[in-house]
């Protein structure tokens, strides 16, 4: 073994890391805009009027589920990029996921336009991987204009984690329903002029805020025995927990220091789960959580527990929550994506369900 | 190592324990009673179909597959047109169990593969959840039948 | 096919039930098994495609215990609309081709009584599936 005798180069320390897992970025990379699209069934939902499209049905126009899935991605990448009054051409990178087989969605979604691709998956909680890997690029200067995006499409979802749409079986009250949605957040470093313009901003000068993305916790993959894909909340607790705790620890804040702390997507049944752990661990949330599934749908809108799906929390986030951040409603926000990383085959085989969470704490 | 693989099953189990607690329990007479109604009421059209295939001269055996391919072919109908999964939603079992669940199981994988094409899509998927249905038939019917055959006789 | 095999037979000799009789017992019988296979998706967690299996054998098991023609002239359409009757036609043609041929003849038999159904399955799949296109 040859390899053993070699000497491995000394590791200089990252500078920009806190403990184990939690980053946090000097230069301050901004949200510049966000967009975000919705399918009938959300936009019949009480974030309706958040969406800046909402798609008369669930086809978009495409000949399949698969196909419409792609369209809503690009057009939510396309919106974020218009508002943020760049050309397709000059975004750096865009860092996108779904949850189809090899990320397809994605990778159809730009496929002949200008965009050079980073393709991710961590399912539900890819939109928050983007914003990790995006502010990181941002930092190390290797780009100036980032595109974190993520979709997921009911019809297109359902068949391959599932059963088909149009069998006729029942979903348990846990079960969650998985949007049909897109969202695309647009990340920039701001000139320091108008950061500070944004600083003092709010109601009153009408100058949006312009949230900033400080401090990042990358989550381990946590399996805690549960293999119901239809109790895919109950699953991601444990790594919501997980990663909340350690960004707590590592950047010594406590709950009371965010006015909103958001999971993405626990659903009803989870969140409840989450935040009696949380209080078990001495970090009450429960005044100030909110969970990305539970928000998107009403009550009596037959979604069993709430929303998921990598679309969910990426639509939930770029609409209403940053909307909602610009306009001064709320200044810090943690935003714990977090996703189920299984396929069926696995669980087939008679695997667990492995899963993620990743924070992105958010100021304005 | 195998202390951590106990120890992660103890917290496993402890968080299974937990979780339990926050789970509502299914509705199960509910459920069972719907189940009942649903299953009851198409056996129900079922007789009905049966008197009236009678009644239009046919003898039982006829009468009786006449009525499972009139069956069948409502449930195609209504899987096609999206109502079977609004059955079974309220139905459950009540819906998938009577013959116009092999159907709705037949096409609604069917219907939704065909974007991949006749042969690998429609065709293939055509017996996705069907298909089982039919080889633990044979199996079983093969079974049952030997034992009866060794045991009781032709 | 026939889940009609079983509507003939002994019972014809003791003279048929009443319709409203037959009617009751259909709705009963019928609501029965389908009450069964819910108390197997609650409370057994038997996830919906394999309770449909299940169904299937214990309509075998029951006609190899002899059991299951009885029900089918008592109860009618409710015991030739659900499941278990797919596994008693498939039974039943293996233990008459049991009779007829042997263990060739069970093989061929199996398929004699269940293939009306099996044959309009693919067609009409084929079909609603062909025409229908999955809602959105």
């Amino acid at each position: 073994m040859s390899t053993a005798t070699v000497q491995a180069p000394p590791v200089v320390a990252a500078p920009r890391r806190l403990g184990h897992q939690t980053v946090h970025w000097d230069c301050a990379p901004a949200v510049i805009a966000s967009a975000s699209i919705g399918g009938p069934m959300e936009g019949a939902g009480p974030l309706g009027a958040y969406f800046d499209t909402i798609l008369e049905d669930n086809r978009y126009g495409e000949r399949c589920f698969e196909q419409a899935e792609s369209k809503i991605l690009r057009d939510a990448v396309r919106s974020a990029a218009g508002q943020a009054g760049w050309q397709l051409a000059e975004i750096d990178a865009l860092l996108a996921g779904d949850l189809l087989n090899q990320i397809v969605s994605s990778n159809y979604a730009v496929a002949n336009t200008p965009l050079p691709l980073l393709g991710l998956f961590s399912a539900c909680a890819t939109i928050a991987e983007g914003l990790i890997v995006g502010s990181s690029l941002l930092e190390a200067g290797v780009a100036a204009r980032v595109v974190a995006a993520a979709s997921s499409h009911h019809e297109a979802a359902e068949r391959q984690y599932r059963y088909p749409v149009e069998f006729g079986a029942q979903r348990p009250a846990t079960a969650q329903w998985t949007a049909t949605a897109a969202g695309a957040i647009a990340l920039g470093v701001p000139d320091p002029a108008a950061t500070a313009a944004s600083q003092t901003s709010g109601a009153a000068t009408g100058v949006p805020r312009l949230p900033r993305l400080t401090y990042a916790t990358i989550g381990k993959v946590v399996d805690m025995g549960i293999k119901d894909p239809y109790d895919m909340g109950t699953a991601e607790v444990p790594a919501a927990w997980d990663t909340a705790t350690v960004h707590f620890q590592e950047t010594g804040r406590d709950p009371a220091y965010y006015d909103l702390i958001v999971t993405g997507d626990l659903a009803r049944i989870g969140s409840e789960i989450f935040r009696e752990g949380m209080r078990r661990r001495g970090l009450d949330v429960s005044s100030r959580h909110v969970d990305c599934g539970v928000l998107l749908y009403r009550a009596e809108q037959d979604v069993h527990a709430g929303g998921s799906g990598a679309g969910c929390a990426a639509s939930v986030l770029a609409g209403y929550l940053l909307k909602e951040m610009r306009a001064g409603r709320f200044r810090r926000m943690l935003f714990i994506g977090t996703g189920s990383l299984h396929n069926p085959i696995a669980l087939q085989q008679g695997q667990n369900i492995p899963t993620i969470a990743h924070a992105v704490a958010m100021e304005a | 190592m195998a202390d951590a693989q106990q120890q992660q099953r103890w917290a496993q189990k402890e968080y299974a324990a937990l979780a339990a607690q926050f789970h509502p329990r299914p509705p199960i007479w509910p459920n069972v009673c719907r189940a009942f109604l649903v299953g009851g009421g198409i056996s129900l059209l079922g007789q009905g179909l049966i008197t009236l295939f009678q009644a239009l001269g046919l003898d039982i055996t006829g009468a009786m597959t006449r009525t499972s391919l009139a069956l069948l072919a409502v449930g195609a109908l209504l899987t096609g047109l999206g109502v079977y999964d609004e059955v079974g939603r309220f139905g459950g079992a009540g819906a998938a169990i009577p013959i116009t669940g092999f159907a709705n199981s037949i096409v609604a994988p069917a219907m939704e593969y065909r974007t991949e094409g006749l042969v690998f899509g429609l065709s293939a998927r055509l017996f996705s959840i069907a298909g089982p249905v039919i080889t633990f038939g044979i199996l079983g019917a093969v079974v049952a039948a030997a034992l009866r055959w060794a045991i009781v006789g032709p | 096919m026939s889940f009609a095999e079983g509507g003939r037979g002994k019972g014809d000799r003791s003279g048929p039930p009443s319709r409203t009789m037959t009617y009751l017992w259909a709705f009963l019988v019928g609501g029965l098994i389908c009450a069964a296979g819910q108390l197997l998706i609650d409370v057994a967690h038997i996830p919906p495609a394999h309770t449909m299996v299940v169904m299937v054998c214990a309509g075998a098991v029951l006609t190899g215990l002899g059991l299951y023609e009885p029900l089918l002239r008592f109860a009618g359409a409710g015991a030739s609309v659900p499941l278990t009757n797919f596994g008693f036609v498939l039974t039943k043609g293996a233990l008459s081709g049991l009779a007829k041929g042997g263990w060739v003849g069970m093989l061929s038999g199996i398929l004699e009584l269940s293939g009306t159904v099996l044959a309009a399955a693919v067609l009409f799949g084929f079909a609603a599936a062909l025409v229908f296109r999955p809602r959105s």
